[in-house]
């Protein structure tokens, strides 16, 4: 029986990698649905900025405060998770601090007290985080779309984290009986490691030795548990940022904000109008008819882009775009946060369509626009770009507005009125007002 | 009116057998817009005195098609632009000069994909060439102190990263400039981008605008500049608005440097 926990320990891994590997999948087929992109160019400044607004968190020290708390958080996380690999190999071999087998004394202790000093920094960080969502209530976590669940999200993160770290810190603070093969020590009589754990040690003094071995024990397990199930929390929950963002950033914007793109559809079609010696009533060339779209623009999340559709995974609702937003910022209720949460809110239930009627999407009469985002949302935008400017991780709530509204006006004829007049006025007479065309020189001379 | 201006057209340029070394964009609002109207002159007085051999497409000009392509409507706005191209294939045109950041931005990066490929520069990025090639010179005594503010067109500014050629143009008149807290890549709209102009603002407590003056106004100047016909309207009615009309002016860049 020495070998249930090792035996126990490896089925909760499996099941755990297991059931994220499997959400991930489902992530992936959901982000296909969405049109193939082509990434194929600029590839040295895409990977630039893989480096820069990823990993160098570029964008996210634009707001110092939050930036620099971000920082922390995020330099600890990746580097507090080295320790996960230690705590693997004990778990499913039955060692105990196998990196002491491994490494010398000395580098196995910068190691750990590198860890426990960022642990201490995430958890005030994360404190830090807590207050500002829960009692300064910044404006940008208070907007309508952040009440319910998008609330409790951010919470529920943060209390991972504190767990979290709080576990490990624990874990190490009552390693003080159990002796290690390699040194032939403790954990806290090594001498190198416990730089914030051995002021936690004390704590723990008028207990038996063997409650602090049942301490030591359950906080290791548990922060293992607790790791594994924060990482399968993410694909239910807004922080999948903390993987997509990388692939997020690759794929994001790289020609200049105020390019929008052309569409190649519609491109065809006007060709096909100022041809003189165009045949209206030819049949379409063999095969043509796969090339016509079935719409122009979007009105459903099949419509958007496989970018788009990762955008809105990607998103984590810091509201940064929505905080810049002129329209938002002047009570309009168009909010780009919530443009990203609807479509991944639409793109979900989509999928969830899909699994419940055996891998094909069965019409539930909802769609993307006017069940989710409406039209005055839409007409609100200025175009400015402000949203896309202010994203950390390179989202762009722009094109997607600009998509709908494609549709709309194409596909539904359903701009404002003064839109249409607008457009018929360029259509006339080549300019947005009614004026003549034989006017336009008139300047010169007035 | 006033001085009489030098406007040469394409047409007439075609018939002498004389190609221009650059070609100003009107745009729509720069030909019929009252105010618009005046910041187009402005900027000829300009070209006219650097000697710049310019013209401009005239009755052949239409509208870019940007201001559709925003409302989403592509296929006005592919039409436009295709009609465009071919005026200006037909010309020969190589570079291009505008004083609309709309114009600007749907020419330069809009265009190239349906057969127009331009050298298109914003006219604060071409005064700016002028002035430091020396063949515009100011003489730096009309703005000399004053408490200019330049408020960042978006489609010239985050848009395509046009930050500094304003600012480096409005720093030779030997103003003294004040930033607002927005500006730069977070300027903040004026409310006129992606068709907005043309119709009401959805319900909300404030017009984007006012919002926008209010910025200017804290940074207490005596002119505010802009670089685009829109955020010019629309800081115009933010000021009237705030009823600051009698002390502060709102001046396009190239009516500043015409003047300075």
């Amino acid at each position: 029986m020495d070998y249930l926990p090792n035996i126990i320990f490896a089925i909760i891994l499996i099941a755990g990698i297991g059931y994220f590997a499997k959400n991930v999948q489902k992530l992936i087929r959901n982000i296909k649905l969405g049109h193939k992109v082509d990434a194929s160019d600029h590839k040295s400044e895409r990977w630039q900025n893989v480096m820069r607004i990823a990993l160098g968190q570029s964008k996210m020290v634009r707001r110092p405060v939050s930036g620099f708390l971000h920082v922390i958080v995020y330099v600890g996380f990746i580097i507090i998770n080295i320790e996960v690999l230690e705590i693997i190999i004990d778990g499913i071999f039955g060692t105990h601090r196998v990196g002491l087998s491994i490494l010398p004394e000395s580098v196995y202790g910068f190691l750990i007290g590198s860890f426990e000093v960022l642990a201490l920094f995430v958890l005030v960080s994360v404190i830090v985080f807590w207050i500002r969502r829960n009692v300064i209530k910044l404006r940008r976590f208070m907007a309508n779309e952040m009440k319910g669940w998008p609330k409790s999200d951010g919470n529920i993160i943060l209390y991972f984290e504190v767990v979290l770290m709080v576990l490990f810190l624990v874990m190490n603070a009552t390693d003080s009986v159990h002796i290690i093969e390699a040194t032939g020590t403790t954990f806290q009589d090594l001498g190198a490691g416990n730089v914030i754990s051995q002021y936690m040690a004390p704590w723990f003094n008028g207990l038996s030795e063997n409650t602090i071995v049942i301490i030591e024990r359950t906080a290791w397990w548990l922060h293992i548990v607790g790791i594994l199930a924060f990482l399968n929390y993410l694909y239910f929950s807004k922080h999948l940022h903390i993987l997509l963002a990388f692939p997020n950033v690759y794929l994001g914007k790289v020609v200049p904000k105020g390019k929008f793109n052309n569409l190649d559809a519609v491109t065809a079609e006007v060709k096909l109008m100022m041809d003189p010696d165009a045949d209206p009533f030819a049949a379409p060339p063999e095969g043509a008819e796969d090339d016509v779209p079935a719409k122009f623009g979007a009105s459903d999340v099949m419509d958007l882009s496989q970018t788009q559709l990762l955008n809105a995974y990607t998103c984590t609702e810091c509201g940064r775009c929505t905080s810049e937003c002129p329209a938002n910022l002047t009570g309009k209720k168009l909010s780009p946060r919530k443009i990203m949460m609807d479509t991944r809110d639409r793109l979900e239930e989509v999928g969830k369509n899909i699994d419940a009627n055996k891998g094909e999407f069965k019409d539930d009469g909802k769609q993307l626009l006017g069940d989710y985002i409406t039209n005055e949302e839409l007409w609100a935008c200025t175009t400015c770009n402000a949203c896309v400017e202010a994203c950390p991780v390179s989202i762009d709530p722009l094109s997607i507005i600009m998509e709908m509204r494609r549709y709309l006006v194409m596909e539904q004829s359903a701009a404002p009125m003064e839109l249409n007049t607008m457009m018929t006025n360029i259509e006339n007479n080549g300019a947005p007002w009614p004026y003549n065309q034989m006017d336009r020189l008139n300047w010169k001379d007035e | 009116m006033s001085e009489e201006l030098i406007v040469p057209t394409m047409a007439e340029m075609m018939a002498e057998g004389k190609q221009p070394e650059i070609l100003f964009w009107v745009g729509s609002a720069g030909s019929y817009d009252d105010r618009a109207k005046k910041i187009t002159r402005a900027f000829v007085k300009i070209l006219n005195k650097a000697n710049v051999n310019f013209a401009v497409l005239g009755t052949e000009e239409s509208n870019t098609g940007d201001v559709a392509k925003r409302a989403g409507n592509e296929f006005l706005f592919q039409m436009q632009a295709v009609m465009n191209i071919e005026v200006l294939n037909a010309y020969e045109i190589k570079r291009i000069v505008t004083c609309d950041p709309h114009s600007f931005n749907c020419l330069k990066n809009e265009y190239p994909s349906l057969g127009g490929n331009y050298d298109v520069i914003h006219h604060t990025q071409f005064i700016k060439e002028l002035i430091s090639s020396g063949r515009l010179t100011l003489e730096g005594n009309t703005y000399k102190g004053k408490r200019i503010t330049f408020h960042d067109p978006c489609y010239l500014g985050r848009g395509n990263g046009v930050y500094d050629a304003p600012r480096d143009v409005l720093k030779k008149t030997n103003a003294t400039l004040v930033e607002m807290k927005r500006h730069k890549r977070t300027g903040l709209c004026c409310g006129a981008g992606g068709a907005q102009m043309f119709k009401d603002a959805e319900p909300g407590d404030k017009e984007v605008n006012e919002l926008r003056t209010e910025d200017a106004l804290e940074t207490q100047p005596e002119i505010i500049a802009t670089g685009c016909p829109y955020c010019n309207t629309m800081m115009t009615d933010g000021v009237k608005f705030k009823e600051k009309e009698a002390e502060i002016k709102v001046l396009d860049i190239a009516e500043l440097i015409a003047d300075a």
